[in-house]
C-alpha cells in the first residue's frame, strides 16, 4: 500500500466511523430533537472523511471539486431540513 | 485498494438498516422522516464510494443528483405541519399558539 | 467485496420493501417507499447503468417523495385517510397473484434472452453515425426514437388528464396553494440557494448527455425539482394554466420531435433524421424535451388549478 492509499483508506475509516455514530445517535437518544441533533451532524462529517478519501483516491482536481460540490450541497442540505424538521416536530408534538 | 471502497460502502450500508429500525419504530413522523434524511446522506456516501471503487467519475453524477435534491421529501414534510399544508414551520408561530391539533 | 456489497444491498432493498408494504401507518409506508427509491438507484449504480440511476435517483429519491407526501397531506386534510386500510382478502389475493404472474414472466424473458452481445455492435455502428458518446442517447433517439416521442406525449397527456379535475369555474386558475415562508427564514435562504444550483445541474446533465451519462429526462426531472423548490419557499408562485408561456414550454419538445419526424418523411422514413445532420438534431430535440419535461412535470406536481387567477 502506498503513502496515499493508507490516507484514503484512514479517512474512509473515519467516515464510517461517522455514519455509525449518527446511526447510534439516532437509535438511542431520548426524544426527537435530541435525535435530530446526534445524526444532522454525524452523518455530514461522515460524508466529508468519505469525500476527503475519494478525492485523494481520484487525485484530480476537477473530481475534487465536484465531490466538494456534493458535500456542500448536501451539509446544506441537512442542515435546512434538520432545522425545519425541529420546528415541524414542536408543532405536531409526540403525534404518530 | 478498489475492496476498500466498497467495505467502507458496505459499511454505510449498515449504517443504513439502523436508521431502518428508527424509521419503523417511529413513533412520530419527525423521526420516520429524519431517518429518511440520514439514508439519503448515505446515498450520496455510497454513490462516491461506488465511483471511486469501481473507477468510474461519471457515477459521481448520481451523488450529486442525490444531494441537490436530499431536502425535498423533508421540505414537503415540514409543510404538512403547517395549517393548510403551505405554510413554514418557522414562519407560523402565532397561529400556532392555539396548536393545531395534528391530523 | 462487489459480491457481498451487491448481496447486501438486495437484502436491504428487499427488507424495505417488505417495511413500506406491512406499512405501521401510510406516512410510515411513505417513508420506506423514499428510502426503497434511493436504494434502487443505488442498485442501477451498482450495475454501472448510471444512466438509469440518475433518472431514479431523480425521480425516485426525489420528486416521487413531494408527490406522495402532497397526496398524503391532501387526504388528510380531507380526512379521507382510512386509519387502519385493511383490504378485503380476495384483493390481496389477487393482487399476490397479479405480482407473482408478472415477478413469472419477467424471470422467463430473462432466462429466454439471447447470450451474448445482444445487439451491442450494432448500438456502437449507429452510435458513430449518429456522432454520440452515449450509447444509451444513441439507442433512445436513434434506434427507438418513436418510442421517446410518445412517451413525451403520454407525460403530456397525464398532465391533460390532471387537469380535466379542475373544478368548475377555476379553469384557467393557479395550481397549488400559494406558499408563505418567513422571509429571511431557512426555508426562503434555501430556496433562494438551491434552484440555481439546480438549474446549472440540470443544464449540465442534458449537456453531458451527449457523450456521457445523463439526458433530457434526467436534466427535465432536476429543473423540475428546481421550480418546485422555488414554489415551495414562496419565492415565486405557479403560472396559471392557460399562460400562453407556459404552453409553449409544454409543447416545444413533443412538437419539435414531431416536425423533425414529420420533415424526416420526406427524406426516407418517419423519424428519419437528415444526413450529415444527426447529432445537431438530436442535440436540439434534448434541450426541447428537457424543458418541456421539466414543465410537465413540475406541473404534474402541483396538481389541478385550485385558485382563480388573474389576480396576480
Amino acid at each position: 500500500m502506498t503513502l496515499i492509499e493508507i490516507l484514503a483508506s484512514a479517512c474512509l475509516a473515519v467516515g464510517v466511523f461517522f455514519f455509525f455514530a449518527g446511526t447510534v445517535g439516532l437509535l438511542r437518544f431520548p426524544d426527537v430533537h435530541s435525535r435530530l441533533h446526534a445524526l444532522t451532524k454525524a452523518d455530514n462529517l461522515g460524508l466529508a472523511f468519505i469525500v476527503l478519501g475519494a478525492g485523494i483516491h481520484f487525485g484530480d482536481v476537477m473530481i475534487a471539486a465536484k465531490l466538494a460540490l456534493v458535500w456542500f450541497l448536501a451539509v446544506f442540505a441537512a442542515g435546512a431540513a434538520a432545522q425545519l424538521v425541529a420546528r415541524a416536530a414542536l408543532r405536531t408534538g409526540d403525534e404518530p | 485498494m478498489d475492496d476498500v471502497f466498497l467495505l467502507a460502502a458496505l459499511g454505510i450500508l449498515v449504517s443504513i438498516a439502523g436508521a431502518l429500525f428508527r424509521a419503523w419504530r417511529g413513533p412520530t413522523r419527525a423521526d420516520r422522516m429524519m431517518s429518511a434524511q440520514l439514508i439519503g446522506t448515505g446515498g450520496v456516501g455510497v454513490a462516491i464510494l461506488l465511483a471511486a471503487g469501481r473507477d468510474a467519475p461519471a457515477m459521481l453524477d448520481v451523488a450529486l443528483v442525490f444531494a441537490l435534491l436530499a431536502a425535498f421529501a423533508a421540505l414537503a414534510f415540514v409543510k404538512t405541519a403547517t395549517p393548510d399544508g403551505a405554510g413554514d414551520p418557522e414562519a407560523d408561530d402565532t397561529e400556532a399558539q392555539d396548536r393545531e391539533p395534528a391530523p | 467485496m462487489s459480491l457481498v456489497f451487491d448481496i447486501a444491498l438486495c437484502a436491504l432493498i428487499l427488507g424495505v420493501a417488505a417495511m413500506a408494504l406491512l406499512g405501521r401507518g401510510l406516512f410510515a409506508s411513505l417513508a420506506f417507499f423514499i428510502v426503497y427509491g434511493l436504494l434502487i438507484a443505488l442498485a442501477w449504480l451498482s450495475l454501472n447503468a448510471i444512466d438509469v440511476a440518475l433518472a431514479e435517483a431523480a425521480i425516485g429519491a426525489g420528486v416521487t417523495g413531494v408527490l406522495l407526501i402532497g397526496a398524503w397531506q391532501a387526504l388528510n386534510a380531507q380526512s379521507a385517510l382510512d386509519p387502519d386500510p385493511v383490504a378485503h382478502w380476495i384483493t390481496r389475493v389477487f393482487a399476490g397473484l397479479g405480482c407473482l404472474a408478472i415477478g413469472g414472466l419477467l424471470a422467463l424473458a430473462i432466462l429466454a434472452m439471447p447470450g451474448g452481445t445482444g445487439l451491442t455492435t450494432e448500438v456502437i455502428d449507429t452510435q458513430g453515425q449518429l456522432d454520440l458518446g452515449n450509447s444509451v442517447t444513441a439507442v433512445l433517439l436513434g434506434f427507438r426514437a418513436y418510442d421517446t416521442l410518445l412517451e413525451s406525449i403520454v407525460l403530456l397527456a397525464a398532465l391533460v388528464a390532471v387537469w380535466s379535475l379542475t373544478p368548475q369555474g377555476l379553469w384557467g386558475g393557479i395550481p397549488g396553494p400559494r406558499h408563505r415562508t418567513r422571509p429571511d427564514g431557512v426555508m426562503a435562504s434555501f430556496g433562494r440557494l438551491l434552484p440555481p444550483a439546480g438549474l446549472i445541474a440540470g443544464v449540465y446533465l442534458v449537456w453531458a448527455g451527449s457523450d456521457a451519462p445523463g439526458g433530457a429526462f434526467q436534466a427535465g426531472t432536476v429543473l423540475a425539482a428546481a421550480w418546485i423548490l422555488a414554489v415551495l419557499a414562496g419565492l415565486q408562485d405557479e403560472p396559471e394554466v392557460t399562460s400562453p408561456l407556459l404552453r409553449a414550454a409544454l409543447l416545444i419538445g413533443p412538437a419539435l420531435f414531431l416536425l423533425v419526424g414529420a420533415v424526416g418523411a420526406g427524406f426516407g422514413g418517419f423519424l428519419a433524421y437528415p444526413e450529415g445532420f444527426e447529432k445537431p438534431v438530436i442535440l436540439a430535440i434534448e434541450y426541447a424535451l428537457a424543458l418541456s419535461i421539466a414543465a410537465t412535470l413540475a406541473l404534474l406536481v402541483a396538481g389541478p388549478p385550485r385558485r382563480p387567477g388573474g389576480a396576480r
